[in-house]
């Protein structure tokens, strides 16, 4: 019995119909307030921080990065961002399983919670840990008692970027995981498949797209990451001085060029962050047009 | 493997979805759960599959309990209603999935699981395609490797949820007498549901009939469509037509007149007499019989449908003719059902 049909699940874009087409002029009037306010509010930020941490040539630039202190920012927002985005990674997938996957009492509270950061202003979450680690904190006494140092210090840092970056894994993973029922976990377990390897094999390659777009966002926060991060690190230069926060500090003492080079550092993470993301979206909506033509 | 189903209740939420049903599935039968939506019949198959427990009552595989025995355990193939192909796997993976995922000795070598896999897309009729992607294939196409993957695991039975349901008319119709041949060559205990009852009827050893959570029926096609059981049945397996009717003596009345049926083993009083609008002979003169008025008259593939208003009520009936019968030109006509069957008035 042959089946000859086979169909292809490519998105079409259906051209727009001419009755929701503007008028040439209103279209080119439409693009031109768009690229202008990019122009001025995005391109011509961006050529600035390389034009000022290179005014003083390649030389300066480079030692201005060869700082010790510089450096040592840089390998502490490497290492935040080492810790706190493989934690989100465990907690998105987590909630994104539980809400997605069940049916529970205080799902709607859970689903609420995880978009508190997002609502919140960093520095308020900052204030938070100081309450709540810092010398007259409501676990500073027991803290200092044990010999635990949190605020000012790298775990009072960490703290406050997994909270400020905590929602961007699990919020990309819940809609996909909701769109995604349980049919394939089912399917997998009826086959024999014990919890493990149904969520090695089935359900983390359906979600992989989604779960990197999420942890590229996750990542480019915890390591930009400034409000909070300044409330609890207690600006100690070459100890609790984030890449954002070293950038400040050498701005307000006027040196210029060693706060845009290491902006410029930052300013590239950003658009590699950019190019990865739009990559990444060319990938995924292709993943996403499979799954909507299963 | 048989399969008992033994006084199951299920609840969701404290809301029933089946009241005390109780089935017995005999070995390498074919078997059609066959209902409206929200009788049941997908929560019976996800029961026998260990997709949900019982709230009440026990599934018996053979003469072992399995109702407490988790899916894994239980070793059954289940097709699901989407396919749930495992998007990102090959044809071939995803037949190969259930083999894979085995421990210990029991978990065969990769080229012995790369065999299987070709064997079975063999059986199944899709050779060589199996780097194949699901998005790659059309719905019969899945539809098929989902059936091989199912089976690759040597299920002890078969489950298949609403098989045909988003294929295309042509497709399942290929498909139907596909799966009957493959049942037939492996002689697996395969249980399916549908809510087409032309599906259930030519392909099933015999057919469940569920209605609100429960059995109304169980029997071969002939069993169901000669003789159902209950109105439900009458009216969801094939056409019919009902009146209400009286009973007197033996005899049946609609209103003030005889029919010229006999019942002589029912009880007096009101029914509703169920028939089948083709199963009817026309008569000239009535003197015993249905007597109507022509309402309206369709033509209906190769029949014409005539819909007769009856009595001073108007209740209205409708009977096949054949298409160029003299009667369908009259404004009056007098039939008598061939086989009938009277149901206590509701």
């Amino acid at each position: 019995m042959a089946d000859p049909e086979i169909k292809s699940y490519e998105p079409h874009h259906e051209s727009q119909s001419a009755a929701v087409t503007e008028s040439r002029p209103a279209r080119l009037a439409l693009m031109a307030v768009a690229f202008t306010f990019l122009g001025i509010f995005l391109l011509l930020p961006l050529i600035i921080v390389f034009n000022e941490a290179l005014a003083k040539g390649v030389g300066a630039y480079t030692q201005s990065l060869s700082d010790p202190d510089a450096r040592s920012a840089i390998r502490l927002t490497l290492l935040v961002a080492a810790i706190s985005v493989p934690l989100n990674i465990v907690f998105g997938i987590s909630a994104a399983w539980a809400i997605a996957k069940f049916e529970f009492k205080g799902k709607a509270f859970l689903t609420t919670l995880i978009d508190l950061p997002f609502s919140v202003s960093p520095v308020i979450s900052g204030l938070v840990y100081v309450l709540l680690f810092g010398a007259q904190g409501l676990l500073g006494g027991w803290l200092k008692a044990h010999g635990i140092v949190i605020l000012f210090a790298v775990p009072g840092i960490v703290l406050a970027t997994v909270f400020v970056t905590f929602p961007f894994v699990a919020r990309e993973l819940i809609p996909l995981m909701q769109e995604q029922g349980n049919g394939d976990e089912e399917a997998a377990l009826s086959l024999g498949a014990n919890g493990w390897q149904t969520f090695w094999y089935v359900t983390l390659p359906n979600v992989k797209w989604g779960l990197l777009y999420g942890v590229l966002l996750c990542n480019a926060r915890a390591m930009g990451e400034f409000g909070a991060v300044s409330v609890v690190s207690g600006h100690i230069r070459g100890l609790t001085n984030t890449m954002p926060l070293h950038v400040e500090i050498l701005y307000n003492e006027y040196n210029a060029v060693g706060a845009f080079a290491v902006a410029s550092l930052l300013a590239g993470l950003a658009l590699v962050t950019l190019v990865l993301k739009t990559l990444l979206e060319m990938r995924y909506g292709a993943e996403i047009a499979a799954t909507r033509g299963h | 493997m048989e399969v008992r189903v033994a006084n199951v209740r299920k609840e969701f939420d404290r809301f029933p979805a089946l009241h005390d049903v109780s089935l017995d599935i005999k070995s390498g039968e074919l078997i059609a759960l066959l209902g409206p939506s929200g009788s049941g019949k997908t929560t019976l198959l996800r029961l026998i599959a260990g997709l949900e427990r019982p709230t009440r009552g026990k599934i018996f595989f053979g003469d072992e309990d399995a109702s407490q025995r988790s899916i894994q355990e239980r070793n059954v193939g289940f097709v699901f209603q989407h396919y749930a192909l495992f998007r990102h796997m090959t044809v071939a993976d995803n037949i190969g999935f259930g083999l894979k995922v085995r421990h210990g000795p029991s978990r065969p070598p990769a080229q012995e699981i790369r065999r299987r896999a070709s064997e079975l897309l063999d059986l199944v009729q899709l050779s060589g395609l199996e780097k194949r992607y699901p998005a790659q294939l059309s719905g019969g196409q899945r539809q098929r490797v989902a059936l091989a993957r199912a089976m690759a695991i040597e299920p002890k039975v078969l489950l298949l949820d609403e098989p045909f349901g988003a294929l295309d008319a042509q497709v399942r119709r290929e498909l139907r007498r596909w799966l009957r041949e493959i049942h037939d060559a492996t002689g697996h205990t395969t249980v399916f549901v549908t809510h087409d009852q032309e599906e259930a009827l030519e392909l099933a050893d015999r057919v469940v009939v569920m209605s609100q959570g429960r059995i109304e029926q169980v029997g071969t096609a002939d069993d169901i469509y000669d003789t159902p059981n209950s109105p439900f049945v009458y009216g969801f397996i094939g056409e019919s037509s009902s009146l209400p009717v009286k009973v007197e003596n033996g005899e049946i009345w609609l209103a003030d007149r005889p029919i010229g049926l006999a019942a002589p083993h029912e009880p007096s009083g009101d029914a509703t007499l169920f028939f089948r609008p083709h199963d009817v002979e026309l008569l000239d003169g009535c003197s015993g019989c249905i007597a109507g008025t022509v309402a309206a008259s369709r033509r209906v593939a190769g029949t014409r449908r005539v819909e007769l208003e009856i009595g001073g009520e108007r209740q209205r009936v409708e009977i096949e003719l054949p298409v160029d019968h003299p009667a369908a030109q009259k404004s009056r006509v007098a039939f008598r059902p061939g086989r009938w069957k009277l149901f206590p008035a509701t």
